[in-house]
């Protein structure tokens, strides 16, 4: 049975510094989220309470079980050969035969025994991804994965984590600070802000997107609003990262 | 080769005398003499044998002790000043309080071994530890590594680069406290052979341990050196990175 992400009243303080705050969220099964906010919002302390490595000061969390996340950086052992990474904390028989089929999925069944430092960026990243989904995840969680990879090799993850997800269909959410990138792939993009979700906009777009189409502008246009970014071309804009969340 | 070659001239000339220093050639034939008769190697293995069984405890010593202060709060608060403490200790001015506590047998030579080679390694295995990239650690934990297979699979192997330097600083210093220790009260042992035949003014044969230790003291590290050369080979090509 397949199960949905559930958060209420979620409250995360740092040093008396209130980072999430009361904050509910649902994520149905299958359901592909994405975050946005800009720097210091509290979207990657919410992926990061999702993910286990973040304790909630208060409110309740259900997240369904496996999960895998995707991190920023692709965090490779760098001695182990790209397929041990692949397979890392699983056990048991044909696990190297799941972490070859799951790399085969990300295009890298030539780099198997590769070591980690030689993949390219974008390599090293599908890396990462064929390793989140060799648990076979119910529940994706994406901390801008795209974010350390250049603008052509980041078109391609975005079609290749289309198709993965809806080959395996795992809920997703994924954090980004690029609103372009949150309109190509999300059913529903969520804003966050000062802790506190600002918006919740479903995107109805049908896939495959693009940025060309009128009711894709017309969004970007709302949603740039209500991150308070002054607009005047129409070309991609991403919030200005500063201070790491 | 010249300086050999100088050597040589001098001895053969009596310009070096041969109760000071034995002519190379001297040296050979000893070196042959002492091979054929057998008592050459029962020396070497007995000091093979001692800083083989001192580094053993060492290295097993040092690798938990690193362990225990670099993976715990309350063992790097207890743990680290006391050993801090004995590490700035002259442990080659302890030999004869290690005589008076183990005796005059094998047991003071290899503790002093393992003495040597405790500190190098927990000093650079802990440093190796603590330069381990938090992230590796919360990304073995998030795929489902538990504490030891996080210590096996992330902590070791990240930290093994600094630590085989440590235990190539290690095997040094056990060659080094080894001659220390042979040198007072063995009866068997390539530093026995040394001072056996100081006894007799026989230099050649002073020569030929001081030429064996030298040997073992570079192969020991070219072993380790390969070892290196093997488990470190997911390292990036650096510029003359040979060693």
């Amino acid at each position: 049975m397949r199960t949905s992400v559930r958060v209420r009243d979620l409250t995360v303080t740092f040093a008396e510094n209130a980072v999430l705050r009361e904050l509910d969220l649902d994520i149905a099964p299958g359901e592909f989220v994405a975050l946005l906010g800009r720097s210091g919002s509290g979207k990657t302390t919410l992926l990061r309470v999702l993910a286990g490595l973040q304790a909630a000061t208060s409110g309740a969390i259900a997240v369904p079980s496996p999960s895998a996340v995707v991190f920023q950086e692709p965090r490779l052992l760098p001695w182990k050969h790209v397929v041990d990474n692949v397979a890392i904390g699983m056990h048991g028989d044909g696990v190297r035969e799941r972490a070859t089929a799951a790399l085969r999925e990300v295009g890298l069944e030539h780099r198997l025994d590769a070591w980690p430092s030689t993949l390219s960026g974008g390599e090293a990243q599908r890396a990462g991804l064929a390793r989140a989904l060799v648990r076979d995840p119910q529940f994706l969680l994406l901390d801008e994965p795209f974010a350390s990879v250049d603008a052509l090799t980041r078109l391609r993850m975005h079609d290749l984590v289309i198709d993965l997800w809806r080959l395996h269909g795992p809920s997703v959410l994924l954090v980004t600070h690029d609103v372009d990138e949150a309109l190509l792939l999300a059913d529903r993009i969520v804003l966050l802000e000062a802790g506190r979700i600002a918006a919740d906009i479903p995107i109805a777009l049908a896939r495959p997107r693009e940025s060309t189409n009128p009711h894709f502008g017309e969004l970007r246009h709302r949603i740039l609003d209500l991150l308070g970014v002054p607009q005047a071309s129409s070309g991609p804009i991403a919030i200005p990262a500063g201070v790491p969340v | 080769m010249l300086f050999v070659l100088l050597w040589q001239l001098g001895s053969s000339s009596g310009i070096i005398p041969a109760a000071k220093l034995a002519a190379p050639t001297a040296i050979l034939s000893a070196f042959w003499t002492l091979a054929v008769t057998g008592a050459l190697w029962s020396d070497l293995i007995v000091s093979v044998g001692r800083v083989a069984a001192g580094f053993t405890i060492g290295i097993t010593l040092g690798v938990t002790l690193a362990l225990v202060v670099g993976l715990s709060r309350p063992g790097d608060f207890v743990l680290d000043p006391l050993l801090q403490m004995f590490r700035t200790l002259p442990y080659l001015g302890m030999t004869p309080l290690l005589i008076l506590w183990f005796g005059i047998g094998e047991a003071p030579k290899i503790a002093l071994v393992a003495f040597a080679s405790v500190f190098p390694v927990y000093m650079t295995l802990l440093g190796g530890i603590r330069a381990i990239d938090p992230k590796l650690i919360e990304t073995a934990r998030v795929f489902g590594l538990g504490r030891w297979e996080t210590i096996r699979e992330v902590i070791l192997p990240g930290s093994l680069a600094p630590a085989l330097v440590g235990v190539r600083y290690a095997l040094g210093a056990a060659w080094l406290s080894l001659v220390v220790g042979e040198q007072i009260n063995a009866d068997r042992g390539i530093g026995y052979m040394i001072m056996d035949a100081r006894d007799f003014l026989r230099t050649d044969i002073i020569v030929v341990g001081l030429l064996l230790y030298a040997i073992l003291g570079l192969s020991t590290d070219a072993i380790v050196r390969q070892i290196e050369a093997r488990a470190l080979a997911w390292r990036p090509k650096t510029l003359g990175a040979n060693t």
